[in-house]
């Protein structure tokens, strides 16, 4: 199918899905909200919170980018052992075991360069690691049926798959941290 | 290519910006913690931040993605100036659908915590809160978006890999950014 061009077009195509995905995340707010005092109360968790769902967000936005071009360009079939495929969700993976320790490293040490910390540093880097490996798995499984349901739809990837990942693994990872924080901490 | 090359080519490309955008995302704690008072001020914002963030993502992601596959489709040229009508009209919808849905989230939001006898600033508050930093962000985001999928390009690199970290280092950064300046304008003209 053709990619759209025009303001409308992609407006039209694009408003209905970001107003129901800016519902979904008023939700994961809420799950914030209930979990505002343990985040005040152990600030390398609050700093640890945008990044860890940013990242997470990333790892899910690289995947989904690099499928629609396959997707565009005919080279990508939807098939677990499609070469394409596969290797993108190792990457994936490998990705994250390498982002996620420095990032609860860095969150440690930003906490403790301004104003104390309150956890050891080896908890905060496993409150990482253990978030963004969960996050990891669930951004593959949530681009691939993304982009199988765009391409069932006859919509442009572009416009629908990067949105829904970017969006589940915004409140994937809330949640997720709540849940591993809830375990580890 | 094997499952291998593709992995390892993928980890190699994505890495770096990956690496950039995770201190822009600490950076975006920092300021996040930094805000403690003025979440105080304005009940509802912390509530606000996931969906005002996210939509930049949506949307300049979405904004991105276009642009490499038009430039791997050889629709549009690499120019160091954008010349070509496609690039203006995805900048612009990307403008509008960002504050329309920003405006929307910050409804969504009132309407939620009042159902939940949850407190919140007033409506106007919220909205206005959204509508400035949708579009103080919204700029700063189209340039560094186009900037980096064109020269990125030009330079042989994938504006696929590039896009998705660029919007959330600068989405994290200048959003949170233009989150606190627009809270402090809105406060300081009335609004809490």
């Amino acid at each position: 199918m053709p990619a759209t061009w025009s303001v409308r077009a992609i407006t039209r195509s694009m408003l209905p899905l970001l107003a129901v995905l800016a519902v979904v995340e008023v939700g994961s707010g809420l799950v914030l909200d209930t979990f505002e005092a343990q985040l005040l109360r152990h600030p390398s968790l609050l700093v640890l919170v945008p990044v860890t769902i940013g990242t997470a967000g990333n790892l899910g936005s690289v995947l989904a980018a690099r499928l629609s071009t396959a997707f565009h360009l005919g080279t990508l079939s939807l098939d677990p052992r499609d070469d394409e495929l596969a290797g993108n969700a190792v990457a994936t993976v490998a990705l994250a075991a390498t982002v996620f320790p420095l990032v609860g490293a860095g969150a440690w040490v930003l906490s403790l360069a301004t104003g104390g910390t309150t956890l050891p540093a080896r908890t905060v880097v496993a409150v990482a690691l253990a978030s963004g490996l969960a996050l990891a798995a669930l951004a593959v499984v949530v681009t691939v049926a993304a982009t199988y349901a765009a391409y069932r739809l006859e919509l442009d990837p572009d416009d629908v798959v990067i949105p829904v990942v970017t969006n589940v693994c915004d409140v994937l990872g809330v949640v997720v941290l709540f849940g591993v924080v809830r375990v580890l901490v | 290519m094997s499952v291998r090359d593709v992995a390892t080519q993928a980890y190699r490309e994505a890495l770096p910006a990956l690496a950039v955008s995770a201190v822009g995302g600490l950076f975006a704690g920092l300021v996040l913690g930094g805000m403690r008072s003025d979440l105080r001020a304005v009940s509802g914002l912390l509530v606000l931040i996931p969906a005002l963030l996210a939509t930049r993502g949506n949307v300049y992601g979405a904004m991105g993605a276009k642009l490499s596959t038009g430039l791997h489709q050889g629709l549009i040229e690499p120019t160091p100036i954008p010349d070509d009508r496609r690039v203006y009209s995805a900048v612009a919808a990307a403008m509008v659908n960002g504050v329309a849905v920003s405006a929307f989230a910050a409804a969504v939001t009132y309407g939620v915590l009042v159902a939940l006898a949850r407190p919140t600033a007033s409506l106007g508050t919220l909205v206005a809160v959204a509508v400035v930093a949708g579009l103080l962000s919204g700029i700063a985001l189209a340039v560094a978006v186009v900037v980096a999928a064109f020269a990125g390009y030009r330079r042989g690199l994938n504006p696929d890999t590039l896009v998705g970290p660029v919007v959330t280092t600068t989405g994290d950064v200048f959003g949170m950014v233009a989150l606190l300046a627009a809270v402090r304008l809105v406060v300081a003209l009335g609004g809490g």
